[in-house]
Parts: structure tokens; sequence; C-alpha cells
């Protein structure tokens, strides 16, 4: 039985993000109905018991993020919207913000009625132009239908949701950056602890939440939690510390396939199934070589790669859900954006591009991953010119092994995105930069892209 | 007590809230770093203090699997730190008993070394040019941990220099690690935000706001709290290597602050003074005014020589010459009047000066009368940090003081002692001779004589050449705070002890000598002696009777009362 999108239902139908739209099909109802009968605390009770686990990349369980706040804050509390969707290949929150904004939008005041925050500030990136000004239009319907401002609906309730553009810079996506951003100042990750819950926004508790998070939170509000666990892939019993994969997830799928687009399927589908089924295979007739699971910063699935124990199956075959990209090395699922690249790419290419934007974003505060990300450009860039050397190989690997959040040497979790895809890439497609380094041709592509200067 | 474990070495750390860095520096063990500063804000950014921390618990140690940065990890009773330099530890300590499988301080020191190779990647190697080499952290490190082959071949990024950033501070921008301590600096000291951080990824570089200089009067800071060469004092630049420096501790004498620095030296001449860290004065920092402000005791226009007048022109006179005239004038003048006899001790004179010279006038008459030299005052009190339209902010993180010299306390604490008050200089009225004993880096302005008859009987012991020497009778050389060793006593009362940094020219009596000498007290004047008669006159400075102390110049000693 083919699954019946829910996040996405509102695709494609008739003028969807006008609130009168949204209304006819039941859009706000559960919202009302949450202000006049239920408790905050019982919202987020719900979120927490559905196990719904934030869609941004790192898969933390949202209902236990607001459980982080501290309890009787005399407030004000913030809550920010992370739409700084940076990650290539990436552009889930965009098909959400642009095509259906209300869903986001009674997702945030869902939120903020369950953590008591006041006031949301939704961060988007600059280059989303549609999406800023569809949701700005939405903001104001909401603010005109009195859904939005003072005392909503009589409840004694105050919302406001701003919406906040950033300039473009990759690190404001990283929630603590994404904080300074918000600010004024240089979105320089800050150290934790504090964490933002304790000490977010303007030195105040804050939750970082993502935009398809606020939009599951809407679909459990109005749904329930059986409906949204009825999705997805229970917890590993083995693992006392898997929170499990629950409810429907908005899959985008790019690079070389004949259909790039974004589906929503319910957690856990193949790599396999999503390139063949819903991304109508790989183009040109041509067959998958290296799969990028979930943005860029998650590393590659090597097609070919055989699963150990699993007969017959590949990297290929491996589950999208919280878990699987883990199992073969990668960081973790992340934004659930796989990028197909075909046996006719070359890997050395397909790293030079993933170096040159992680050491073009590096915001450039701690030495391993400034001093990391550069350092691995140049050397990509010289295999491919056709001038490595062998242990080129080794140094990128060690490079990227040492730095990052994991061995403990950097601030934030960009610089373990940085080295995983350059770790993964080396070590499951070894044989082919050997053959580069040692063929000595010289890349087609090595003109195209030329080294960035400062930003 | 609660005690934190450092390369198994027990600390006690008291109640204090400290940091592995710190509570690694009382156990006696450097933890490397760069970006942290105790008087900045922490931002575990350079990544050079990374050590292994674990807690323990029951005779058990339970290691956390990941290096963390010491900078911002907090110790509490139970820490276990481990450093890259476990392997230097003190044998003598009982080793705690680590997880079986774990090795102390691999993790750390292969962190460590990642990061240097790191800041290494894109730092110039030209060291045999760099005014930093020699006291230079990254070199400091790099022979420590650092490998002696760079693994990276290919091109470093060479980014233009900023001779542009201010007129007193140069930017070597290559050779710049990012630290970020001078950005910090002028944000949350000066607060004038000058400095800021531009670029991304490898191809950042510090730099300033177009048309927005670092000028602020503590700019001078940054050169001092850069880690590396890439912030230089032109001031300073290619004068020196820093090796052939000889460094003693001083005091500035620019302010009523009384900062302590360091001032180094090089035969005989100064080359720069530098911020000594001393929470009791001023803190880790000093003003631009004294940072620079050195410059007199090298000037060529100095008196240095004895001169007498005859005929209204100055004549060379040496002093074995001089004295015996000099004496006799002064005894006469005594007989005749002693009340009309003054000597004028100014602001700049050691506690040990001003005690000697007093001791000498009043041994020639009871009646001879002290009087305190003009105080300069510019403006009123400086206060940083600034907030954006230049209005000082509180708590006050330095100041600049309007009384521009290091020891009025001091002086008039003599003067009172001898005389139970103190006399202005402008109110000496009649008097038949004057000794004005000076050592006034600004020579001393016509205003400050306004309302004053000076007397034919004018000897004057001073730097440069004022009003007040064109009508000297005996004009004596004097010293610079550089050339003596003494005690000054700041704002509030606080005494410290300094040792001299330089030689003064040949023929330079310093005035503690010739104090000594007028009084007939024979032999080589030594401070410290003076020192010994002023800890048992003033029980405020007991303290700084102990020969220790003294000799080493460091004395620190809180005056309660002044």
């Amino acid at each position: 039985m083919p699954y019946e999108p829910v996040l996405l239902a509102r695709v494609g139908t008739p003028n969807p993000a006008s609130v009168e739209a949204y209304r006819a099909d039941g859009g706000y109802a559960v919202f009302e109905r949450v202000l006049a009968e239920v408790k905050p605390l019982e919202v987020v009770t719900r979120v927490k018991d559905s196990g719904l686990r934030g869609r941004g990349g790192a898969g933390f369980p949202t209902g236990l993020k607001w459980t982080f706040l501290p309890k009787d804050h005399p407030g004000p509390i913030y809550m920010c919207i992370n739409a700084d969707e940076s990650e290539p290949c990436t552009y889930n929150n965009r098909i959400l913000m642009e095509k259906d904004p209300h869903q986001v939008l009674e997702g945030i005041m869902l939120s903020c009625f369950a953590v008591k925050s006041e006031c949301a500030y939704f961060y988007l990136r600059y280059e989303y132009g549609d999406a800023y000004r569809t949701l700005l239009a939405a903001v104001n319907e909401c603010y005109a239908a009195g859904l939005l401002g003072k005392n909503i609906r009589n409840s004694g309730f105050n919302l406001d949701i701003v919406l906040h553009r950033g300039a473009g810079a990759y690190i404001c996506g990283e929630e603590t950056g994404l904080i300074e951003s918000l600010e004024g100042k240089r979105a320089w990750p800050r150290i934790k602890p504090p964490f933002p819950a304790i000490e977010g926004a303007f030195r105040k508790p804050t939750i970082v939440n993502n935009v398809e998070t606020m939009a599951c939170v809407t679909q459990i509000m109005r749904h329930g939690i059986d409906w949204f666990k009825s999705f997805g892939i229970a917890p590993d019993p083995k693992n006392p510390r898997d929170a499990g994969s629950y409810g429907p997830k908005l899959y985008t799928i790019a690079g070389h396939v004949n259909e790039p687009r974004c589906v929503e399927l319910p957690m856990g589908v193949t790599i396999r199934d999503l390139v063949e089924k819903h991304g109508g295979g790989v183009w040109k007739g041509r067959k998958a070589k290296a799969i990028n699971p979930g943005g860029l910063s998650m590393g590659f699935a090597d097609v070919n790669a055989p699963l150990k124990g699993e007969d017959g199956k590949t990297e290929y075959d491996i589950p999208l859900d919280f878990n699987g990209p883990g199992k073969i090395g990668c960081l973790g699922l992340g934004t659930a954006a796989i990028t197909v690249i075909d046996d006719q790419t070359s890997m050395v290419d397909v790293l030079h591009n993933v170096c040159q934007f992680f050491s073009h974003e590096s915001c450039g505060q701690c030495t391993p991953c400034r001093e990391g990300t550069g350092w691995m450009l140049k050397i990509t860039d010289r295999l491919r010119r056709g001038q490595g050397r062998r242990e080129d190989l080794d140094i990128l690997i060690d490079v990227s092994d040492r730095m990052g959040i994991m061995p403990g040497t950097t601030i934030c979790g960009l610089a373990d995105g940085a080295g995983w895809p350059v770790k993964t890439a080396i070590r499951k497609f070894r044989a082919e930069f050997e053959a580069a380094i040692k063929d000595g041709t010289r890349s087609r592509h090595a003109k195209s892209l030329d080294l960035v200067g400062a930003h | 007590m609660p005690t934190v474990f450092v390369n198994d070495k027990p600390v006690e750390i008291g109640t204090r809230k400290l940091n592995c860095v710190q509570a690694a520096e009382l156990a006696g063990t450097e933890v490397p770093h760069y970006c942290w500063h105790p008087e900045l804000s922490v931002v575990a950014s350079c990544r050079m203090c990374l050590v292994e921390v674990g807690e323990l618990k029951d005779g058990k140690v339970t290691m956390q699997p990941k290096v963390v940065p010491g900078c911002q990890t907090p110790v509490k009773d139970g820490t276990v730190i481990v450093t890259g330099d476990y392997a230097k530890r003190d044998q003598n300590v009982a080793p705690l008993s680590y997880d079986a499988n774990y090795k102390p301080a691999d993790r750390a020191k292969k962190s460590q070394a990642d990061t240097l190779e790191g800041l290494l990647i894109n730092h110039p190697l030209d060291c045999p040019v760099c005014d930093k080499a020699g006291e230079c952290k990254l070199q400091d490190y790099s022979y420590q941990f650092g490998r002696s082959e760079s693994r990276m071949i290919d091109v470093k990024n060479t980014p233009a220099n900023k001779p542009g950033l201010s007129s007193k501070i140069t930017l070597f921008t290559d050779r710049c690690i990012l630290c970020t301590r001078c950005v910090r600096f002028t944000r949350e000291i000066s607060g004038t935000a000058e400095l800021l951080v531009v670029g991304r990824g490898h191809h950042e570089e510090i730099d300033v706001f177009p048309g927005r200089p670092l000028e602020n009067k503590l700019s001078g800071n940054v050169v001092d709290l850069c880690p590396v060469g890439a912030l230089g004092s032109k001031d300073f630049l290619y004068t020196q290597r820093v090796w052939y420096l000889k460094t003693t501790d001083n005091v500035c004498s620019g302010c009523s602050t009384g900062c302590s620095v360091h001032t180094d030296t090089n035969k005989d001449i100064v080359y720069r003074l530098r911020a000594r860290p001393n929470p009791d004065a001023q803190g880790h920092f000093i003003c631009d005014e004294g940072r620079w402000g050195y410059h007199f005791t090298n000037s060529p226009d100095r008196f240095t020589k004895p001169l007498t007048k005859t005929d209204g022109k100055f004549s060379h006179t040496p002093y074995a010459e001089m004295f015996p005239k000099l004496k006799a004038d002064i005894v006469a003048a005594v007989k005749a009047d002693a009340a009309s006899v003054v000597v004028v001790l100014s602001p700049f004179l050691t506690v040990e000066e001003a005690f000697q010279w007093a001791t000498a006038a009043k041994s020639w008459d009871k009646g001879v009368r002290l009087a305190l030299g003009p105080v300069p005052m510019v403006g009123v009190d400086d206060s940083y940090p600034k907030d954006v339209k230049g209005n000082p902010v509180a708590p006050a993180k330095f100041v600049i003081r309007a009384e521009k010299c290091p020891n009025r306390l001091g002086v008039e604490m003599v003067l009172q002692h001898f005389q139970g008050s103190v006399t202005p200089f402008a109110g000496i009225g009649a008097t038949t001779a004057v000794v004005f004993v000076g050592g006034y880096p600004e020579p001393v302005t016509a205003e400050a004589l306004t309302g004053v008859v000076l007397p034919d009987l004018l000897v004057v012991q001073d730097l440069f050449t004022s009003p007040l020497a064109k009508a000297a009778k005996y004009l004596l050389p004097g010293t610079s705070n550089f050339e003596k060793d003494g005690t000054f006593l700041n704002h509030a009362g606080y005494a410290q002890t300094f040792a001299r940094a330089a030689n003064p020219p040949k023929e330079v009596r310093s005035e503690l000598q010739v104090a000594c000498d007028l009084a007939g007290k024979r032999g080589l004047a030594q401070a410290s002696a003076v020192r010994k008669d002023l800890a048992k006159t003033f029980p405020a400075l007991a303290a700084l009777a102990e020969p220790k102390a003294a000799a080493k110049g460091a004395a620190r000693l809180e005056l309660q009362t002044v």
C-alpha cells in the first residue's frame, strides 16, 4: 500500500499558503483547542511520548530538549526556528515553508505554548526569498486572524513570531551559531555548557528547533501519539540509548537521478528504494557508485560494498532511520537528503567539491577545523590536478579523524561533518584514489572551480 | 579541603573557582595555551590547552573518553587532570589507579601536537626576521610538541600585512594564529572595539573597520597579549633581538596608578616596557603613555654633568670641586636663618630618596623646611572600559590617573613624618636658599613656578632644562626611575619596591647619593640600607626590611593607612 503523505498532504492543493485554505483543511483547530483545554505540560508530555526526534540533523528527542528548560523560569523564554537550511542537497524545509507555511506556524504556536515562550524567532537563510515572502504573508495573516499577538483567543497566551533573515553562512545552522547571529554577532558557535535551554538567545533560556520538527508537532497534536508511532522503526532493544525512529520523514533526492524531488515516507526506507522507486533511478542509464545518505557531512555509502552478515545486501540497502547510516560508518541520518553519485564521476572531484564547501564554511574559530579544512582543500586540489602523493591519503584521514566534537577538539559539529565525507570517501574508495594518484591525470573539472578567497 | 590531581600530584584548590589550566599551574605544571587569558573571556578556540580529565571516586579514576579544553573545564574536588606533560610528572608521587587500558596523556599529547601542526600550516617560517623570536609561544610549543618537519607541501596562505592598523602597532597578518586575544581586549578591557575578525575559515584575518584604526590609550597591550609575532609595536620593531635584553622588574612612573612593568634594557639603554601582571597594582595591562613613555631616559637632552653657574654661565664642575663650595653655601644660609632654607622633594623621588634627603636637611638644622615639589596633573582620571559613546563603564578595569607622578603619597608620608605637615612648592614663601630635588621626566614648567620667588642660592637636581634649572646656581644631573632602586607608593598607598634596570650616565650621582654626600655620610649610598631605616620608622612599611623581597625588586606590600 503506498504511503499517504501527511506533512506534504497540502502541497499541490489550490492556494495552500493562505490561512483560509489551511483552516478549511482543519488547520489551527488543534491550536485553538489546545489553548482552551490543554495545559502546556501536557503538550510537552505528548510530544515527548510520541518519540519525535529533531529533524534538523542530530536527531535529539524534541520533548526531552524542552524539559531541559529551567522550571518556573520568570521568562522570557525564546523559541528559535532553525530554517538556515544550508546542508548541500537539502531542501525539505524549503518545501514546507513555501508550500504549507501554516502547518509550520501552527507547530511553532503549539511548541511555544508548550514551553511557555512568548516570542519565536524564525531564522531563515537569506537565499530563501520565496519562503521569506510566503512566511511573511502567512504570519501577517495570522496576526490579522488573531492567531498571533496578545491574549490569543482570550486564553491569556501571547505570542509573536519574528522572521529573521540570515546572511548566508552554513555555520548559522548550528544552534548556538544561530543564536549568536540572531543577536547580531559573528556566528561563532558558543562553548557548551551552558546549553541554550539554560542560557541561549540574549542570555535567556532558548529552544532551537527545526522547521520540519515544527510541522511534525502539528501533526502529532492533530493525529495523536499512536498515529505517529505507527510509522518508523522501534528502538533497538539491544541498545538502551536508542530512542527509536518514529514518524514520517521528508527525504530529498538529489544528484545523478532522473527525478530529483522531495518525498515523504515513513522512517526507515532504504536508499535503494529511494533512488530506484522514488527518484526514478540513476540518470542516463548509469549505475550509482556512492550515495550521501543525509547531507554532505554524513559521509558516503559505497553502493557496491556488501553488508556484513547480510547475504546479497550492500550499503545500498541500509535503512534511512536515525541508526541506519551509522552502521556503515556514516555520521548519521543528518537531514535525510540523499545525493547520488553515478559511476562515471570521479570521487576525487567529489571530494574536492566537499572540501571546498567546508573550508569555505568553517567559521574559523577552532584551530583544528579552521586549518584542517583549508589543508584538506589544498590537498584535494592537488590530487585533482594530478599531483597527489600516496601519503596524502593518509594525511587526509589523519586530519579528518582528529577534528570534531567527537575527539573533543572543536566547539561545534561542523568539523565532524567536514571530516566525515573525507574519511569515508577515502576509506571506501581508496583504490580509486590510489589509481588516480598513480595515473597522475588531471581532472576534467580542475579549472572550473577556483579556490575560494575570503568570504 | 577540595583536592585536584594534576598528573597524579594532589593540589589543594581551596574555595577558588579554577579551570584546569589554573589548577595545573598551582601544581607547577604548565598547560600550553594561546587564547586563554585570565583577564579575558574564555573562548576555548585555540585548542592548545587540551587535557584529559576524569574523576577520582572511591580510589578509582574514571576518565572522560575525549580530550577537553582545559581553559573551559572547571575543576572540583576529586577532578583528575592528565596533561600532555604526564611523562615529566613528579616521580615521587604515587600514580593514581587508572583503568588498565588507559594510557595517560596519549590523547592529550597527540591532540596538542595536532593543534600545533594545524597552527603551523599557514604560519610563515620567518622566525629569523620576526621580533617575537625568542619569546614566542608558538616557537616554544613547537619545540615541545611539534614535529621537526612539516607534512604540508602546498602553498601557504600569504595575506598582506597591515601596517596601517594603527599608528603605533603593525600587524603581520600571516603570522596570526587567530587566538582573538587582541579582539577580546579591545572589546572587554578598553571597550573601544576597534579590532575584529574578517573572513572565514583559513582566510580569516584580524582587521579594523575602514577608517577606524586601532587608536586608544591602551592599544599597546595587544602587543603584549599576542602570543606570536603578529602584532608588533612599531616603537620596538627591529631594534633589538629579545635574547640580548635584560629584563628588570620595575614600576612605571607615568601616573599614580604605579603599574608594575618589565623593563627590557641592553647596555643601559631602555628598549621596551611590558606589563607585569600584578593584581594588587593595576592588573595585567599598562597604558600606552607608560609603555612608550620611557624615551625620556634615553634622551640626549638630559643633563649628564654637574654644572656651576658663574657670571650667568654654566660650566662643568666635578663633584669633588663643587660639593665643598655647595655645602659651605648651604651651611652659611642655614646659619643665617634656617627657616629660610627649603628642600623641595619632587613626587618622582622614591621613598628612600625622600627619606634620605629629609634626614640630610634636618641634619643641617632642625629648622630647615621641607616642601613637596610640583605635582603634575593632566585632565581627569581616565577609566576603562568605555562604552560606544566613550563614557566609562563600571566596574573599571583600568584607570589612567590624572596625577602624573608615581610617588606623591610616599613623599608626603616622609614630609609628614619630619615636619607634621606638607608644604606645597607654591607655598614656600620667602627663602634664602632652595634645594630642588626633581627627577621630572617632563621639564618643570614656568606655570609651576608662579608665585615662587627663587633665591640666588638655588640648587637643582633634575633631568631636563627648564626655567627652574636655568635659575639654578648649582645644577646637578638627576636619575630616571629606571636608574635607581627604591620604593613607590601608588595612589592607593600600595608600596612597590623595584630594582635598577639601567645605570645612569657616567657622571650622574643618584639623588640618594647626593643626599648622603651633603649629609656628610661617607661611602656608597645603598637604597636597601635606607629601606631598613624606613621599615623601622614607618610601621606600614615594616615588611620592606625583609632583604629578600627588596632584592627581588618585587616586594608587594599593602599599606593600611597612609
